[in-house]
């Protein structure tokens, strides 16, 4: 009986959660008519996103949003952020709540295959790495043997250093914390040698740090982290216009086009770029955007780049090195398909 | 026959002293007391001085970023505060105005209503009940009408969402509460059990879940402009909480008025809700009191559990701002969460000790 009434309730449930879906396909014509993209972000993440002292956000993954919403209205400031819980992510964007999902959420087979979601591409090659002291003069991983080390408990970065010393042979000491904050504490009192999480929030949490420069991040890496915005399945419209919006930051990049001199660049001689920025051709009108889409988006926010070392390189307090994220002609992994 | 029966009585105890033991006599009147009082003085000796070091005299009082604060030696970095204070009050609301005149308004109605001789307090009650929930959505969600640009609660934050959380919970669990409670007390029996069904279940069930399925299921199970606000989302967990706590703490109340005062109300020609309303509800609720100030205080520490929904609440702002890599440093969540404890402590206080105050007064009226 109880079960009987649990698969009517399902079925139900189901029924008016595809009723829903159904009723909201063209993703491109809503965020039209609303006058703006509603963009699910992380509730704070130092350079992904975080609100500055106004509480207007900032932040790599923001700048992808607001690259967004210049391609479509050629205004960056047509963004309205939903902060979501590693929780409820996901359901917000299935329910239709968000548009895109830029929150530096790691690209796995299941949260595609299973959850009805598609990542558009990876725009942050992320992966877990070591924060240790420069004095110790650490060369890679492998150095680390007979060191301790300081993890967060019950992540996976806990599972990947365990795996990593079993595949290696390596024995080193895990010192495992509940919290994030006490691992750092632990490590900078001297009680590990070294200090264990993803790449991207280890330059964050060296600054918490009371002698940051006396620090640095290992440039090896142990796990994959691909992180990349997200859509929903089932418009394959939206799915092209966010995709190509992170391919044009590339290609912008990759062509010397900057915020700085997009405007000059359109009397370009260099057909290259004069495709790039819809000098002669409408590259646009297959996305359903205007022909000067990728000069609207770098006219907003810039190149990828820019967004990059505004938000976590050089220009950031950050200071992470492209490492990974470089183009694929600097030594990267980035590669743009072109616009043609 | 007896050795447990006294034979002749006991001396009689000296008089009570006229007048109360003076401070010297309390602090150091024995050995006993001697003691404890020095080694408190130790304890606070000890623990003084580090505390006043690092929350005035090493404290940095103004910086641009976050550099001197990470000096080694440092104390608490105020300047981060006072640069942030901005996002903790108002979050990413964008005119500040907006929201203090809300704010001054709540303020006027509450000082007036508190107030224990003020006039006209039935206007100031239907300002507090109807009024400011009306202006205060006109100001602070925007009406285009009267020129106000509407303002979207994904830019609401801080201590504004904070003390909104807690205002609404408390409007609405007082007659919530005693909607509840005499419901429970009904003689309708489909009344009676839903309103006891009602408190059971929300008693029973924890807040957090509660805010999730709020903020998880609903969405689902609606089409997507029919799922409410994400900001009124916990607003209604929060207010069903509080009324169900605060029905419990009224039918405690409703249970210490002697049925002997209803009788004799209705003696006198009273119906039965003048009865209840001039007669028994005023003296249930003046016994009881502590209890709903309990009730309030619990509530309104809480709402920090609203950041688990994404929305930045005071302590979430916080929370969210020592991030900031302009700021990171040792120091920078230390100081931030000793912000927050002063703001929670200032206003809980503010709460217990007008309460003590009632108390006192009622105290004396039924003498």
């Amino acid at each position: 009986m109880v079960l009987v009434v649990k698969k009517i309730v399902l079925a139900l449930g189901l029924a008016l959660f595809l009723a829903g879906v159904g009723a909201r396909a063209d993703t491109l014509d809503q965020v039209r008519a609303r006058g703006a993209l509603v963009c699910g972000v992380n509730i704070g993440l130092a350079g992904f996103g975080l609100p500055d002292d106004r509480g207007s956000w900032r932040g790599f993954d923001i700048d992808y949003c607001r690259a967004v919403a210049a391609a479509i209205f050629g205004d960056a400031q047509k963004v309205r952020f939903t902060p979501l819980s590693g929780k409820d992510r996901f359901t917000a964007l299935q329910s239709g709540e968000i548009d895109i999902l830029s929150r530096n959420t790691t690209w796995t087979q299941s949260r595609e295959a299973g959850q009805g979601l598609l990542f558009v591409g990876i725009n942050y090659f992320d992966g877990q790495a070591f924060l240790a002291r420069k004095a110790r003069n650490l060369k890679s991983v492998r150095d680390l043997k007979g060191a301790s080390i300081c993890v967060q408990q019950g992540t996976t970065t806990e599972l990947n250093l365990a795996d990593y010393f079993r595949k290696t042979g390596i024995s080193a000491e895990t010192v495992v914390f509940t919290g994030g904050d006490e691992a750092l504490k632990a490590y900078e009192s001297g009680r590990c040698d070294a200090y264990t999480t993803d790449g991207s929030a280890l330059y964050a949490q060296r600054l918490k740090l009371s002698a940051p420069d006396d620090h640095e991040v290992l440039a090896e890496t142990l796990s994959k982290e691909p992180f990349g915005p997200v859509v929903r399945q089932g418009d394959d419209r939206w799915f092209n216009l966010v995709k190509w919006t992170h391919f044009a930051l590339l290609d912008a990049e990759e062509l010397g086009v900057t915020s700085a001199n997009v405007e000059s660049l359109r009397e370009s001689q260099n057909p290259e770029i004069r495709r790039l920025l819809g000098a002669d051709n409408d590259f646009g009108a297959g996305l359903g955007l205007s022909k000067d889409w990728v000069a609207r988006i770098v006219k907003a926010v810039g190149n990828y780049g820019e967004i990059f070392s505004r938000n976590l390189g050089e220009g950031s307090p950050l200071k992470i090195p492209r490492g990974l994220n470089a183009q694929w002609r600097d030594g990267g992994l980035h590669y743009a398909p072109p616009v043609r | 026959m007896s050795d447990f029966l006294r034979a002749e009585f006991l001396s009689p105890l000296p008089p009570p002293p006229a007048r109360g033991k003076s401070w010297r006599e309390k602090l150091f009147g024995d050995a006993r007391a001697t003691a404890i009082t020095l080694g408190l003085l130790v304890a606070a000796g000890l623990l003084l001085p580090p505390a006043v070091r690092y929350l005035f005299i090493d404290a940095v009082w103004t910086a641009p970023d976050g550099a001197l604060c990470r000096a080694p030696g440092a104390g608490a970095c105020w300047a981060y505060v006072a640069a942030k204070l901005p996002f903790f009050i108002y979050g990413a609301y964008p005119q500040p105005w907006r929201v203090n005149t809300a704010f001054l308004l709540a303020l006027v109605l509450i000082v007036w209503l508190l107030r224990p001789r003020a006039k006209y307090k039935n206007y100031a009650l239907g300002g507090f009940f109807i009024g400011l929930p009306v202006v205060g959505f006109i100001l602070l969600h925007g009406a285009p009408a009267l020129g106000l640009p509407v303002v979207g609660t994904n830019l609401w934050g801080g201590a504004l969402v904070s003390l909104i959380m807690a205002l609404a919970g408390m409007t609405a669990a007082l007659p919530g509460g005693v909607a509840l409670a005499l419901g429970r007390r009904s003689k309708l029996p489909a009344l009676r059990w839903l309103c006891v069904g009602t408190i059971e279940f929300v008693r029973g069930a924890p807040l957090i879940a509660v805010l999730f399925m709020a903020n998880v299921l609903l969405p689902l199970f609606l089409p997507p402009d029919w799922a409410p606000d994400r900001l009124l989302r916990p607003l209604f967990g929060i207010a069903l909480f509080a009324s169900a706590y605060m029905a419990e703490v009224v039918r405690g109340g409703l249970a210490a008025v002697p049925l002997g005062q209803s009788e004799a109300a209705a003696a006198l020609g009273f119906s039965r809700w003048q009865g209840l309303r001039l007669i028994v509800l005023p003296q249930a609720l003046g016994a009881v009191v502590p209890g709903i100030v309990n009730n309030f205080v619990a509530l309104f520490k809480d709402t920090t559990l609203v950041a688990i929904v994404g929305l930045f609440d005071f302590l979430h702002a916080i929370e969210t701002a020592r991030l900031d890599p302009a700021w990171a440093g040792p120091q920078i969540a230390l100081t931030g969460y000793i912000f927050a404890a002063a703001f929670y402590l200032g206003f809980c206080l503010a709460m217990s000790s007008y309460a003590r105050a009632l108390e006192g007064r009622l105290a004396e009226a039924r003498r």
